[in-house]
Formats: C-alpha cells, sequence, structure tokens
C-alpha cells in the first residue's frame, strides 16, 4: 500500500486528473441526487458549494445537467464539495427571486459521527488521530444507528460514507426521509442521542428516571445494551484498557456513587484483574439496585453506554438547508476518498485500506492486461455507455472500483423501490 | 367523507352540532351576531382564564393534584365549559366565540402568538385529560382524526414490546383499551423522548397516551390559523373598520390586569400617617417598602416613584388630605420648602386624586404595569426589584430585611426564571412565616390586603366569602368587569406620565 505516499502539497495537480478522468462518478451521482426524476427540477434546484483554492469558499451552486455538473467540477477543480438542500428556486438564482420566497424545501436527512467527540473516553489516540482500536467505536455506531433508522423508524435507503480521516457520515434518502420538518430531524436526533453534555459534565448518561425510578428500562434501550455488550468487553477492558492505570480508573469510579466507589477502591486493592474488576463492579451495582429503595439504578449500564454509544451531532441532523460533505470528496489532510461502507462487510471494513486520490492516480498509470478484456465484454453489453466506455475503464482499474460498486448496488436498490412504488400506484388506479 | 357535505347543508343545525361536545378543535368561526358588551365580556374572561392557566402552570407541576384543583376552581368562576355537564350550550358557546375573540388580538406578533398557543394548548390538555374515555374517542372521531387502531391480533403479538414501551401500560389494558399506529412524524413529543414503541417508522400510541399527538394536532392547527388570520384581509382591513376601536384595547388587554382596580377604597381613610412605617415592613411589597424607605432617606422620589408609590397609598386608604399632608412633610425636610411644595408638586398628588385636569380618578399600578412599562434609570427608585435590581443587590436588600438564606435562594431562582410575581409571593411567604401564601399575586395594593387579612387572622373566613361572593356577581354585573377595565386600558393609553416634567 503506497498510501501513505500521499502530499497534500500534491493535491491541486492530482484533482484535475480525479474530476476528469472520471474517478468521480459523474454518472451515478447525477442518477442519485435526481431520484429517479419523479419531482420535477429536483437536481436542477439542488445547492451544491465548492471550496476552492486558497480556501475560497462558493455557495448556491447549482447545475442543470449532469453535464453541466462535470464541466463545472472540471473547470473550477474544488478541493471539497458539499452537498444542500433542494430549494424552491434554482439556488444559482436565489437572488433574483423575491425575498422570503427562496426556501430550503428536501433534504437528505443525515447524521454526523465525530472520533473527537469521543475523546473523553479514549486511551489510544485523541484529536484527528485514529487507529483500529478506537475505529471498534465507529463500527458500534454504525451498527446501532443502521439498526434504529431501519426498524424503528421504517428507513430503508442509507449511505453510510467514511470521510477519510476521523468520521463517517449516514445519508438517509428515502423520499419520507427528505421530506422532513427541522422538528422531526430533530426528534430522530434526539431519540437517538443518549450521550449528553459537554466538558463540564461528567456523568454524561442517565438511564434511571426521578419521576419514575422504578420502570424497567425501555425496549429501545434493551436492544441498544445488547449490541454495546457483545464489544464492551474487548474493546473497553483490554483496547482501551480502562481498568489499567489509576487515572482511567479513577475516571470510571468518577461516574459511580459514594459507597460504591468506596468498595470498589477497597477491592481494587487485591484484584488486579480488568476483566474480574469489572464484574465486581457490576456485583456491587446490582446489589445496590436491589437493596435500594430508589429504584432503578443502571451504573454498570451507564458506563458502559458513556465509552461506546455513538455520539451525534445534532445540530448536523436538525437542519434542512445545512450543507454536508459530499460522498467522493478528497480528504485534504488524509488525500482518502470519502466513500460508501458496505455494511454487509462492516466488520473487515479497514480505514486505513481507503484508497488516497495519489494512489488511485497512480493505480491509473499501471495498465493491466485482464481488466481490459473483462470490459470489452461488458461494453458489447452495454450500448447506453458506449460513449463512455474508455472513462468507465478508468476507475475500474483502482482500488476505488469496489466503494463504487457499493454505490451502485444503493442506487439499485432505490430504484428498486420506486418502480414497486410505481407499480403499487398504478395498481390502486386501476382498481375502482 | 360525508363529513364536510353535510355542514354546508344543516346550517340550522350547524350550531347544536357544534356545541354537542364539550370540547373543540376551534376549526370554524362562529357565524352569528353578538352584542358588543358580550363581546368584550367574553374577551376579558377568556384572558383571565388563560392568565390563570398560565400562573398555575408556573406555581404547580402541570397535571398535579394542586394544578388540577386551581384550574377547576378558576373554570366553574368564570363559567367555562367543565366536564360535560348537559346543560352547557352557553358555556361552550361562550368557549368558542371567546377564542375567536382572542385569535383577532392575538395573532399579531410573534411572541404574542407564541404566548396565545401556549396558554391554549395548556388549557385544551388539561380539559381533554378530564374527558371520560368514551367522550375522548367521540372526540377524535368527531374531528376527523384518523389515527389506525392495531387489529386485536396484532395488539397480541405486540403486547410485550408494547408494555416495556409505555408508561403505565399494564396487559389488560392493552387488551381492553384502543391502542393506535400513528405515522412517527405526528407523535414528536413522544418519539423524542422515547417513551413510545416505535416499528417500521409507525409509534404505538395506548389510548391513555393518545392526548399528546392530539395536543400536536392542536398546534399545528392553531399556528397556522394564526398565522393566516394576521395575513388576511380581515384582520388588514379591521384597521379600517369600525371595529378597529378595539383592536389597541386589546394589546393593552393582552399585557393589561384584569383583577380588582384598587380604585373603590374600603378602608378609606382607616390608616393614620404614623402607621406608614411600621405597615411598610408588615404589610407593603417589596417595591414599595423600597420607595418608601428611599423617600425617607433622601426626602423625594422622581415622577416615576412618587406616580407609583403615591398611587399605592391611595389605594390602602390615604384621603387626599392625608396624601398632600404625607408628600409635603417629607419633601419639606429635603431641598423643597414649603412654597414650591405647593405650587408644583401638590398640584400632581392632587391630579392623582382626580381632582385636576381631566378628572380621572388614577388606579394604582398593577404588577404587569409595573414590571412592563417605565424602566427606572439612575436615581429612580419605582419599578419592580425583582425584575429591575441587580441580583446582588437585591440579595442584599433580602439580608437587610432578614430574609433567610434559603429563602433568599429561592427568590432568586424564581427571578432567574423571569417569575417576578411568584418572587414577591414567595417574598410574602417568608416575611409573614407561612408556606403558601394563598394568592396569586398580580396587584401591589392586593399584596398589601391580602397581608393585613393575614396579620388581623381573619384570612380564612374571608377567603370563602370572597368566592362566594365572586360567583353571585359575576352573572348579574357583567358590565361592571368591562366598565372598570375600559377604564384602566384607557388610562394606559394615555399619556398620563408625560403629562408632568421629570425633575
Amino acid at each position: 500500500m503506497s498510501t501513505s505516499d500521499y502530499d497534500p502539497a500534491c493535491l491541486p495537480d492530482l484533482l484535475p486528473i480525479y474530476y476528469r478522468r472520471l474517478f468521480f462518478p459523474f454518472s451515478q451521482y447525477y442518477r442519485w441526487l435526481s431520484y429517479g426524476g419523479v419531482s420535477k427540477n429536483y437536481f436542477q434546484n439542488r445547492e451544491f458549494s465548492f471550496t476552492l483554492k486558497d480556501d475560497i469558499y462558493v455557495r448556491y451552486q447549482s447545475f442543470t445537467s449532469q453535464n453541466e455538473l462535470e464541466n463545472e467540477m472540471q473547470k473550477m477543480v474544488p478541493n471539497k464539495i458539499d452537498i444542500g438542500a433542494v430549494y424552491s428556486h434554482r439556488p444559482s438564482q436565489h437572488n433574483a427571486v423575491k425575498s422570503g420566497t427562496f426556501q430550503a424545501l428536501e433534504k437528505e436527512l443525515v447524521f454526523d459521527i465525530d472520533m473527537t467527540d469521543y475523546d473523553d473516553v479514549r486511551c489510544c489516540c485523541s484529536a484527528a488521530d485514529i487507529c483500529s482500536k478506537c475505529w471498534t467505536l465507529m463500527n458500534i455506531a454504525i451498527r446501532i444507528l443502521d439498526r434504529a433508522l431501519r426498524e424503528d423508524f421504517g428507513f430503508h435507503h442509507l449511505l453510510w460514507v467514511y470521510l477519510g480521516r476521523r468520521g463517517v457520515h449516514c445519508w438517509v434518502c428515502d423520499d419520507a426521509a427528505r421530506k422532513l420538518s427541522v422538528a422531526a430531524r430533530s426528534a430522530v436526533a434526539e431519540y437517538l442521542s443518549l450521550v449528553k453534555g459537554g466538558e463540564e459534565t461528567v456523568r454524561k448518561v442517565v438511564l434511571s428516571d426521578p419521576i419514575h425510578p422504578f420502570i424497567k428500562l425501555p425496549l429501545f434501550l434493551l436492544v441498544i445494551l445488547s449490541v454495546v455488550e457483545r464489544y464492551f468487553q474487548q474493546y473497553t477492558i483490554v483496547d482501551q484498557d480502562i481498568l489499567g492505570s489509576k487515572e482511567s480508573v479513577d475516571k470510571v469510579l468518577a461516574l459511580l456513587p459514594e459507597d460504591i466507589k468506596k468498595d470498589l477502591a477497597v477491592s481494587y486493592k487485591d484484584e488486579k484483574d480488568p476483566m474480574k474488576q469489572w464484574d465486581q463492579l457490576c456485583d456491587l451495582v446490582e446489589r445496590k439496585k436491589s437493596n435500594s429503595r430508589k429504584g432503578g439504578q443502571y451504573f454498570d449500564k451507564e458506563i458502559m453506554l458513556q465509552y461506546c454509544y455513538p455520539r451525534l451531532d445534532v445540530n448536523v441532523s436538525k437542519g434542512v438547508n445545512h450543507l454536508l460533505k459530499s460522498p467522493f470528496s478528497v480528504h485534504p489532510k488524509t488525500g482518502r476518498i470519502s466513500v460508501p461502507i458496505d455494511l454487509k462487510e462492516l466488520n473487515t471494513f479497514d480505514p486505513f485500506e481507503v484508497p488516497t486520490i495519489s494512489l488511485i492516480c497512480e493505480e491509473l498509470e499501471r495498465p493491466r492486461a485482464d481488466e481490459a478484456e473483462e470490459d470489452d465484454k461488458k461494453d458489447k453489453e452495454n450500448e447506453q455507455e458506449a460513449g463512455e466506455r474508455h472513462r468507465i475503464r478508468d476507475y475500474k482499474r483502482t482500488s476505488l472500483a469496489k466503494y463504487v460498486k457499493v454505490f451502485d448496488w444503493f442506487l439499485e436498490a432505490m430504484a428498486r423501490s420506486r418502480k414497486g412504488e410505481m407499480l403499487k400506484k398504478s395498481d390502486l388506479q386501476m382498481d375502482f | 367523507m360525508q363529513f364536510s357535505g353535510r355542514r354546508k347543508k344543516l346550517i340550522g343545525n350547524f350550531q347544536n352540532d357544534l356545541y354537542d361536545q364539550c370540547l373543540q378543535f376551534y376549526g370554524q368561526p362562529p357565524l352569528e351576531n353578538i352584542s358588543l358588551t358580550e363581546f368584550e365580556t367574553f374577551a376579558v374572561e377568556r384572558l383571565k382564564l388563560l392568565k390563570t392557566v398560565e400562573n398555575v402552570g408556573v406555581s404547580c407541576v402541570k397535571n398535579s393534584e394542586q394544578y388540577t384543583k386551581k384550574l377547576d376552581a378558576e373554570i366553574s368562576s368564570l363559567n367555562f365549559p367543565h366536564r360535560g355537564g348537559i346543560s352547557e350550550y352557553e358555556k361552550r358557546r361562550k368557549d368558542h366565540i371567546s377564542h375567536f375573540i382572542l385569535r383577532l388580538a392575538y395573532c399579531q406578533t410573534e411572541d404574542l402568538r407564541r404566548w396565545f398557543i401556549q396558554q391554549e394548548m395548556d388549557l385544551f390538555r388539561y380539559r381533554f385529560n378530564c374527558l371520560h374515555s368514551k367522550h375522548k374517542t367521540d372526540f377524535l372521531h368527531k374531528n376527523n382524526l384518523k389515527y389506525e387502531t392495531v387489529s386485536a391480533e396484532e395488539k397480541k403479538n405486540l403486547k410485550d414490546k408494547l408494555i416495556a414501551s409505555s408508561y403505565g401500560l399494564s396487559g389488560t389494558k392493552v387488551e381492553e383499551h384502543d391502542v393506535y399506529k400513528v405515522p412517527f412524524q405526528d407523535a414528536l413529543d413522544l418519539v423524542r423522548t422515547r417513551k413510545v414503541y416505535l416499528l417500521a417508522g409507525n409509534a404505538y400510541i395506548p389510548h391513555h397516551e393518545i392526548v399528546t399527538i392530539v395536543l400536536n394536532d392542536f398546534r399545528t392547527r392553531l399556528s397556522k390559523a394564526l398565522a393566516v388570520m394576521f395575513y388576511s384581509d380581515l384582520v388588514i382591513s379591521l384597521h379600517c373598520d369600525w371595529l378597529s376601536s378595539f383592536v389597541p384595547l386589546f394589546f393593552c388587554y393582552s399585557h393589561a390586569y384584569v383583577g380588582q382596580d384598587y380604585s373603590i377604597q374600603k378602608n378609606i381613610g382607616k390608616i393614620s400617617l404614623e402607621q406608614i412605617d411600621a405597615l411598610s415592613g408588615k404589610s407593603f411589597p417589596l417595591c414599595m417598602r423600597h420607595l418608601h424607605k428611599a423617600l425617607r432617606e433622601n426626602h423625594h422620589l422622581r415622577h416615576g416613584g412618587r406616580m407609583q408609590y403615591g398611587l399605592f397609598l391611595k389605594g390602602i386608604g390615604l384621603t387626599l388630605e392625608q396624601a398632600l399632608q404625607f408628600w409635603r412633610s417629607e419633601f419639606v425636610k429635603g431641598k423643597v420648602d414649603a412654597d414650591k411644595f405647593d405650587k408644583a408638586y401638590a398640584y400632581s398628588v392632587r391630579h392623582m386624586f382626580g381632582k385636576e385636569g381631566k378628572r380621572t380618578d388614577y388606579t394604582p399600578y398593577s404588577c404587569m404595569k409595573v414590571i412592563l412599562s417605565n424602566p427606572p434609570s439612575q436615581g429612580d427608585y419605582h419599578g419592580c426589584p425583582f425584575r429591575h435590581s441587580d441580583p446582588e443587590l437585591l440579595k442584599q436588600k433580602l439580608q437587610n430585611y432578614k430574609v433567610s438564606p434559603s429563602g433568599i435562594n429561592q427568590i432568586l431562582e424564581l427571578v432567574k426564571g423571569m417569575h417576578y410575581q411568584l418572587a414577591c409571593q414567595k417574598y410574602f411567604e417568608l416575611t409573614h412565616n407561612v408556606e403558601d401564601a394563598g394568592f396569586s399575586l398580580n396587584h401591589p395594593n392586593q399584596y398589601f390586603t391580602e397581608s393585613q387579612k393575614f396579620l388581623s387572622g381573619g384570612r380564612d373566613i374571608k377567603k370563602e366569602v370572597d368566592m362566594s361572593q365572586r360567583s353571585q356577581e359575576n352573572p348579574a354585573s357583567v358590565t361592571h368587569p368591562s366598565q372598570a377595565n375600559s377604564k384602566q386600558a384607557h388610562e394606559e393609553m394615555g399619556d398620563l406620565d408625560s403629562f408632568f416634567q421629570d425633575e
């Protein structure tokens, strides 16, 4: 892997290649954002923003066709691309519209998970760094959120994207999701939020309800805890070694009430095996709960959630007009492409294997005989893409190919579901 | 749905249909003509009700026993529809009409809209919760709230999950009562707090929780209706119509005091000047105690302070002669000689008593007026100390007056939450050493009267007498409150303050 060859200074030279040689999957991108052309002008009224060389930021970009999008991007060579909302009018003409009538109408429901939000519970890295140990947090976050969005909220079309350094995004693309109001987005985000509070808050997860102290834990939490428990021992006790040093043990103890803290301080003098230490903690909590008149206390579960549960930025999800980094953008510091994540292979997803722009440009130069044959066969089948024959071959020769495939599957699933909807509708119409 | 067609056909039966339910969504405006008196009275009484809803909502935990009792009492005493009695036609008509009248006033600004929606929602929630289960279902059907009920079989399959997700739900409840299936977008409050079972984008709501959904609906409809009304031709043309004389009145009503106006002094002449010092410590609200102290110390008060304190003194029973003597004796100790006092200040005292100029007998300021208008500046001592004093200074003052530290903290908490009148009520409770003041503070003179009542031990008996008197007065003297209130309203619109020069 020569991903370490990426040098940010080369970005201005590599980007034109990226956009021109159609690494950037323009036709799929256009298919995605047109959503089957069901709504008129859906693509044309979508806002994009570009960050250009020297950090010049331009908003309210919009395009009337795939061609125009391609041409503009190849001309402007943006360092970063953001996607905004679908507006009532073409964003590029927003100044010509009567004030008050230019409105954001629809946008995907999005979630942003940033590893720096976990800094208070990560021992291995901090700030912009990540490693294979703390990547588990992303794994847990994706699993929990994906399940909740699909099973609880009934969403089907979720695109998870790795951003190239320390975060992931989730784009929920269902029709219903795109039409959600600000209040609804905020309610969904709050439903999914369990870790609350900033630097001044020590205990960030509170599960017991002071108004209904004897109520059992709700179903939503039981499901989540079953996921977290699967990872907790290995990730938190072993990898993060939260009971390994005095400092980290103190952090854990700070989340517990005085009496349990005292008892543990004593028993930890003798017991040094972290697994057993954790068991002792859980026993004490259980004992306190059954003796207590105050009802359910879930300190051990709260600790698990504080160390593992996904931390979302609610503000990103709330706004209909919020601009969010586009998939297939290039990360300027690491050079990695923001690629879709295949959830079926989530356990083996390695953020350090995601190709950088320099890698794929390099791969482009290496001719591969066997791949060329395969492509020729496919070209004969695909009449439509005959004109783009040359272009398709380009990215398929690189490590980017498998990630674009994930994007293709995502688009196919949406197309199938749209077809299903239309059939349903026409069936209803034929029935009287 | 045949529902809308039915409405167009049977205008005659329309009214009966509309008022056959205790509670309504206010979907249709009233279609009849009413007298001006009824118009004003209905509006004022609903405003009183909404103000009580606000006060009770702040001082008690919502839906607690205390909350319910207080609201119950207010709703009956104001003759609004209550718990679905048979002969409630008149009350329901009043409920309907008064709601729409207040819409006219409260659609005007963002703040007014927000306040109105909040109180109407709380009132609606309270009344909906009072309905019997059957009436709740009737209400949903009548208002076309198409919330799908879950089939018995589906209920059986989901029973455990439902019980695990909703507080207060037992197995029997699930079997016996309906469970509604609602798209999650219509149940955001329950979703946000995770108080509901969600599956595939639908929220499964047990019968007793349906009020949250209905409230959501209520809020959306009312919010939209107010916005539409604001932009409608009706409201724009109101400014040119003969009705336009009422719209400004409502701005005043929105912040107007609508209780007793203390212009008819029952205790006139019963207070002697020598008592005032002692009374200021015992029975004056903090603002007046503060003003009195400043007057004694500086032998002077500026115009705002003279008005606020002077009218208060009138309200507690000082005669004009007493007032003149009081002010003169104090000012003369300062930089003002007797002659100057007679020339300049005496006039304004007489004016306060309605003996000069347009001879309006001005009424003492209510708390609302003190809090909202004419904020004090450097050198002023008027205003509401809970509102206008810096918290540190307020704390010091309370310490000087020997209020306990925990009491001071409670007061400061209320001040932080902007509950100035409750803070003053708390001051009453602390200085009179009583747990519950037993009244909702709205007026400095009310503070004084209640305090005197309490100190003379006659409180409990008096309270009952007052309640029965009120309910007797209400139907008979329907015009009286409105007259008194237009008077106060006119004053507040008038420019008394700018009449005099400040020194």
